[in-house]
């Protein structure tokens, strides 16, 4: 049937008319209900730059107090790139980037956002001192300057890593702790999806930057991290009810896919990386590219939510139906 | 000012007073009677001057009369037109099977007749629709600036030499009001004429409203005309009229504007039961908290055990 002819109709005639087995629900001609997000792909991109600094930041910290100076070494760097990136696609997101510094006028618990803020400026400094004490020209490191860096490094890695893990999931209650219906109904698993995915990016990340005999560490988180994704993940697709499908269907089905099958590969890969810097190589490449397509699913799904009023409307006026309370 | 559960979900009788203001006057609000609207969009028109917002292109959508969409940056008034068939009411259906109009020229003068003999099987609905102004408001609640703010009035404004733009509220709204204008980057929306307000006047729509479909006022007494209005409604037949946000135990604790509504909300492009995500940040905020010190002891775990160096 002709979709858009059904949904010309809804305005006037009541109850829209679909092919079997869909949802009956009436709409003001078949428009949204709800406003898109008005983020672009920046957003997505963000939650997989601080997720893969958040993950490093914990890496690079193991590393320090285990003695690993080359997973070291990277992880501070890959934290502390994830951390650049992060801040550029924030501000670059912004409708007036030249007032990025407004974000820092309050302190709103209410606002995932502000508290967000508010944690990456408790991480972003950790991760500066531990990755300059890496970036110093060795000429540097014994006047005083570098002797402080040097001394610091330690105490700001550690403070990084114990800010970390709130980089890496608050960024789920930011897509949550709104009304679009995709990311809301998954307020209970996504947190779980998110860090599984910056720690199945970490890992990577170590994989491909560390040489085998240093990437233990790696190749177990990123294992841990990959397993997590991939069942917290189908969760979204099996068990948000009419919201599933949004998750199921389209650009973030596909995405989503890919995502599942590159972090799967990953997965796999890393049992071998411990023998084969190819594979080592490989297998991190894939599980950073499937947490990426991750959060890119993920935000698809929720912008094609709020563009079908079906996502909107279905849910409340079977809750009212039910006679339930909000 | 105390912040208490209150303060982020379920009926408030104080809405100023809990965003911290000691005397402030009674909370208004907008009382929006669409059974004696008659489309003519003055309110959209009088807001757009009012507020000098920017027109928002020539667009013809074919929806009925309807060439405005919804809310958006630029239009905080809109007028929804549904066109839909109504089954005629018992003394107007008796006097149909009588006779059939065949729409002759007669000798009445054109609207002479208004009464109930002139009704059709068809009717149409017109509402508009205007920023909710919620007890609980999403929009307010996840801005990260303060420009979002609840004034002494119990309204929710943006102040624009704050906001910088980064969209949160438009996702917070559980009414899709609030938007993002193009070529700005700052987020707009009703202030329900927040400097009328401060020099004692209506706002600008309701000014302007000739059926007074549009009622302002302190919300209290609003709340009471709406619920005998619903009242005489039903005594004369019209039992689908009903209240749409008077509630302060509905999901976002009431709205400041509500509506008198004569089908179900979505027909008018409303969300039939809306939440504010603030009621659940506690329980998120816990299973965020959960993840992460899983992902915690994950990261400490893996430099534990057999090391292959």
């Amino acid at each position: 049937m002709s979709r858009s002819l059904g949904r010309v109709a809804a305005g006037d005639t009541g109850r829209e008319q679909r092919s079997p087995g869909e949802e009956d629900f009436r709409s003001y001609y078949g428009r949204r209900v709800l406003k898109e997000p008005v983020w672009e792909w920046l957003v997505p991109a963000y939650l997989f730059a601080g997720g893969l600094s958040a993950a490093c930041a914990e890496l690079a910290a193991g590393a320090d107090l285990t003695r690993r100076p080359r997973l070291r070494k990277a992880a501070r760097l890959g934290a502390l790139g994830g951390l650049a990136t992060s801040m550029y696609f924030l501000i670059a997101d912004l409708g007036r980037p030249e007032r990025f510094h407004h974000m820092l006028r309050v302190a709103k618990p209410s606002s995932p956002m502000s508290v967000g803020t508010w944690i990456l400026v408790a991480y972003g400094p950790g991760v500066g001192v531990a990755a300059a004490a890496e970036l110093l020209p060795a000429r540097l490191r014994r006047r005083w300057p570098g002797k402080l860096i040097g001394a610091l490094a330690r105490p700001a890695g550690l403070a990084s890593a114990a800010v970390a893990p709130g980089v890496a999931s608050y960024t789920a209650v930011l897509l949550s702790h709104t009304a679009v219906p995709a990311w809301n109904e998954a307020r209970d698993r996504l947190p779980f999806v998110f860090t599984g995915s910056a720690a199945a990016a970490g890992g990577g990340f170590g994989m491909v930057c560390t040489p085998v005999d240093e990437a233990e560490p790696a190749r177990k988180l990123a294992a841990v991290g990959a397993v997590t994704e991939l069942v917290t993940s189908r969760q979204l697709d099996e068990r948000l009810g009419v919201v599933s499908e949004a998750y199921r269907t389209g650009k973030a089905h596909r995405l989503r896919q890919w995502s599942e099958y590159l972090t799967a590969g990953g997965a796999l890969g890393s049992l071998l990386a411990g023998r084969s810097r190819a594979a080592a190589v490989t297998s991190g490449l894939a599980l950073l590219a499937g947490s990426a397509l991750q959060r890119f699913g993920i935000f698809e799904a929720g912008v094609q939510s709020t563009k079908d009023p079906k996502y909107v409307v279905v849910p409340q006026r079977r809750r009212v139906d039910r006679g339930e309370q909000a | 000012m105390t912040v208490s559960r209150e303060s982020f979900y379920g009926p408030l009788d104080d809405v100023s007073g809990d965003a911290g203001y000691t005397e402030h006057p009674e909370r208004v609000g907008f009382f929006t009677d669409t059974s004696v609207c008659i489309g003519c969009k003055a309110c959209e028109v009088a807001c757009k001057e009012w507020n000098l917002l920017p027109d928002d292109g020539f667009d013809l959508l074919g929806m009925s009369f309807d060439n405005t969409g919804e809310l958006s940056a630029n239009s905080w008034r809109h007028v929804a037109f549904i066109e839909q068939p109504a089954p005629l009411r018992e003394s107007a259906a008796a006097r149909e099977a009588d006779a059939v109009d065949l729409g002759l020229p007669s000798f009445d003068l054109p609207g002479a007749g208004t009464g109930e003999e002139t009704r059709t099987d068809f009717r149409w609905l017109m509402s508009s629709d205007v920023c909710k102004h919620c007890t609980h408001a999403g929009c307010l609640d996840v801005c990260p600036t303060g420009a979002l703010f609840r004034t002494e009035f119990g309204t929710v404004v943006v102040q624009d030499d704050i906001c910088n733009g980064c969209g949160y509220c438009v996702s917070g709204c559980p009414y899709g009001v609030i938007d993002r204008r193009e070529g700005d980057g700052r987020a707009w929306k009703c202030t329900m004429c927040y400097d009328r307000l401060s020099d004692g006047m209506e706002p600008a729509c309701a000014k302007a409203c000739p059926t007074d479909s549009i009622q302002f006022g302190p919300l209290d007494e609003l709340r009471e005309r709406a619920r005998q209005r619903v009242a005489t409604l039903h005594e004369r037949g019209v039992t689908e009229a009903r209240l749409y946000g008077e509630d302060p135990n509905d999901g976002v604790g009431g709205d400041g504007a509500f509506f008198l509504l004569l089908d179900e909300p979505e027909v008018y492009g409303l969300p039939p039961d809306p939440v504010v995500p603030t009621r659940d940040a506690g329980s998120m905020w816990a299973r965020a908290g959960v993840a992460a010190a899983a992902f915690a002891a994950a990261a400490v775990s893996v430099f534990f055990g057999r090391s292959s160096r």
